[in-house]
């Protein structure tokens, strides 16, 4: 829904004031505004932080509608992908697997500014799931190295959405390299439960997966490469059998355990939001729920309620909201679990606070068995 | 294959020295043999003494887990125990003779200078039988307590000091994960012979970043009021792995990563460490003899 100041800002253009206005009455999404108008709109330039975290963002929109301004800077290195010191030819916006979170609100504008260095060898793109038309941006954004682009576009759709690298003829390689990243569009005046109640978090907490094809030696061990070029063909081979080498959170096997474990603290309101640009996934929290979950990430549907187990198709984001009701070592996992336990897709999120004896006890401890 | 073949002229040698005949021949295969046989491993003799060892397994007080007992223990007779870990090509010996399986794919690493790693408890007590039949001393695997005393220094107390009633589980369990986050090894790929340096008793490389498999069982114990054993169970289906942080591993599980649990920090390798048994006064008397080839 337009806000109020919205429309005002629509008449204030002067430009078939009422005209504008009734079509923005019947298609919000589709009102056009005049490239002037945009131009008069307030700026706003947001770092963007690497993941788990997110950059400061208000969760209800104070003002109208805004230009928001990002920078992405692709960056081809060489990135660790497990604790073996496996390492992959990675390609990456901003140097980190996901790509940063962007966060905006409806009917903002994002305005993109893609960097490719000369120092890289490819060339590279952006496709944002929550834009519309040309190819969601990539057919605007082609930058060879030692170029730079700068797109626009409307969010006017709200939920969490992937964004990816997809330039012609090479787009899953970019993919499962490491180009992907999500923008979130919230409702302007916040996430609701589906019965109309606010829902505030105090934590938001960013898990990108990622499906990794690593080639391996005659002897079984994990190639690298010194180009990304040279390792392209053999990549791809593995690609094609579509059984990964590696899932994980957050680039690497242990992103988010031990020393990086997240944490929290009981009564804490936590959104996780998750994002796989390749490959499904099923997102689980081990001893605790989603209490409202997005399972597809877009705000505009009602979210479910109580799930233990939610479906993120590939190539999609969700969301889900849990309030952490008992303090302890969880396990955040792709209840695959084969995928979180032998190849990575395992985060630990440490919650401090009071144990809830009426939710659980033990009422006898492990010992022999007694007569029954 | 070059292997296999001296494995049968051993056998045969060994069929020659029964017949009696042949002596002199018999020595000279003998003599051909040793760079295939297993050398003598370097072994350090760890002294009897005393210590101080925080008893393995987990320990239950008014159904709570507790920090388990600190008991004074006296290790009365000394014990010869591997300077080093058994070596990839000592264990890959092992494996050419037949006596020992394999090591996980993943897991193989060669040389004399890399340990063996992505074994298990079954391969670590194969390789103990087939190294005795090869060296005539007898080989085992260390107890829990002979491990940490061998330690010494870099024998970790598990103990997590926490002062409250246990009410609150969640403590134990949070506690327990930063402790064992805060001892794990940065770097989980094995290092070479030496790496990690040697113990004030010159034993080497020990609570590096391979675990090494004991023969202690897992217990559960309930205590008392004081410290006296009410009741305990052991489970020999899983024993206990001493490095960093003592671990506790199902005796079939070969990749310490693979047998730890959903939300704690697994041992990064598993590998051995033998004791040598003191020589039987029948071992003496074999030493003697020209050709160890059986
Ligand atoms: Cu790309």
């Amino acid at each position: 829904m337009l806000t109020r100041r919205e429309a005002l800002l629509g008449t204030a253009a002067g430009t078939a004031g009422a005209v504008l206005l009734a079509a923005m009455a019947a298609t919000p999404a589709l009102a056009q505004v005049p490239a002037a108008d945009i131009k008069s709109l307030p700026r706003q330039k947001v770092n963007l932080v690497a993941p788990p975290f997110v950059h400061e963002h208000e969760q209800v929109a104070t003002g109208g509608p805004k230009v928001v301004e990002f920078q992405l800077t692709v960056k081809e290195q060489p990135v660790v992908i497990d604790r073996e010191g496996t390492t992959m030819r990675a390609m990456t916006y901003n140097g980190s697997i996901p790509a940063p979170m962007m966060i905006v609100h409806e009917g903002d504008y994002v305005e993109l500014t893609l960097v490719n260095p000369e120092t890289n060898e490819m060339p590279h793109n952006i496709d944002f799931h929550a834009a519309t038309g040309a190819l969601g941006g990539g057919a605007l954004t082609h930058v060879n190295p030692g170029e730079q682009v700068v797109l626009r576009f409307k969010a006017t759709r709200t939920g969490t959405f992937v964004y990816h690298c997809a330039p012609e003829g090479m787009i899953p390689w970019h993919v499962v390299s490491g180009m992907s990243g999500t923008i979130m569009v919230l409702p302007r005046d916040g996430l609701k439960d589906g019965n109309g109640k606010q829902l505030t978090y105090d934590k938001l907490f960013y898990i990108g997966e990622n499906d990794f094809y690593v080639p391996r030696d005659e002897n079984g061990k994990y190639k690298s490469y010194e180009t990304l070029g040279e390792s392209y063909e053999e990549t791809l081979n593995v690609m094609r059998g579509l059984i990964p080498t590696h899932v994980v959170f957050n680039g690497k096997v242990g992103a988010l355990t031990g020393d990086n474990a997240l944490k929290a603290k009981v009564g804490d309101k936590v959104l996780i939001v998750h994002s796989q640009a390749n490959r499904d996934t099923r997102p689980h929290l081990i001893g605790g729920h989603g209490d409202h979950v997005w399972e597809q990430g877009k705000f505009s549907n009602a979210p479910a309620k109580d799930l233990e187990t939610w479906f993120i198709r590939g190539g999609s984001a969700g969301a889900a909201f849990y309030t952490f009701l008992q303090p302890g070592v969880y396990a955040y996992v792709n209840h695959n679990l084969i995928e979180a336990a032998e190849l990575g897709a395992t985060a630990h999120i440490m919650v401090e606070g009071e144990w809830n004896d009426d939710l659980m006890a033990q009422v006898s401890a492990p010992g022999p068995i007694r007569a029954i | 294959m070059k292997l296999k073949v001296q494995a049968s002229m051993a056998i045969a040698a060994t069929m020659l020295a029964a017949a009696g005949a042949f002596a002199p021949q018999v020595v000279e295969i003998a003599g051909k043999a040793p760079a295939q046989m297993a050398a003598e491993p370097e072994t350090v003799a760890i002294a009897p003494g005393s210590f101080d060892l925080r008893l393995p397994g987990e320990f239950l007080k008014n159904d709570y887990p507790v920090d388990a007992p600190l008991q004074a223990t006296k290790v009365q007779r000394g014990f010869a125990i591997m300077k080093y870990q058994v070596s990839a090509a000592d264990y890959a010996r092992c494996v050419a003779d037949g006596a020992c399986e394999a090591p996980e794919a993943s897991a193989i690493t060669a040389g004399d200078d890399m340990p063996a790693t992505g074994v298990s408890y079954r391969d670590a007590t194969a390789y103990a039988a087939w190294l005795t039949e090869r060296t005539g001393a007898v080989w085992r695997l260390p107890t829990d307590t002979e491990w940490a005393f061998a330690a010494g220094e870099r024998y970790a107390d598990d103990a997590l000091l926490l002062d409250s009633n246990g009410s609150n589980p969640a403590e134990r369990w949070l506690a327990r994960y930063r402790s064992e986050t805060g001892k794990s090894e940065p770097d989980p790929e094995p290092k070479t012979r030496g790496h990690f340096g040697t113990n004030a008793k010159s034993v080497a490389d020990i609570a590096g970043n391979v675990w090494e498999w004991t023969t202690t069982c897992y217990t559960r114990t309930r205590l008392a009021d004081g410290a006296a054993k009410a009741e305990s169970l052991d489970n020999c289906g899983v024993r206990v792995v001493g490095g960093k942080h003592r671990g506790y591993m199902s005796y079939f599980i070969r990749d310490g990563k693979s047998g730890g649990c959903a939300a704690g920090m697994a041992p990064d390798n598993l590998g051995i460490r033998l004791v040598r048994e003191p020589d039987s006064l029948l071992a003496r008397f074999r030493k003697l003899l020209p050709a160890k080839v059986a």
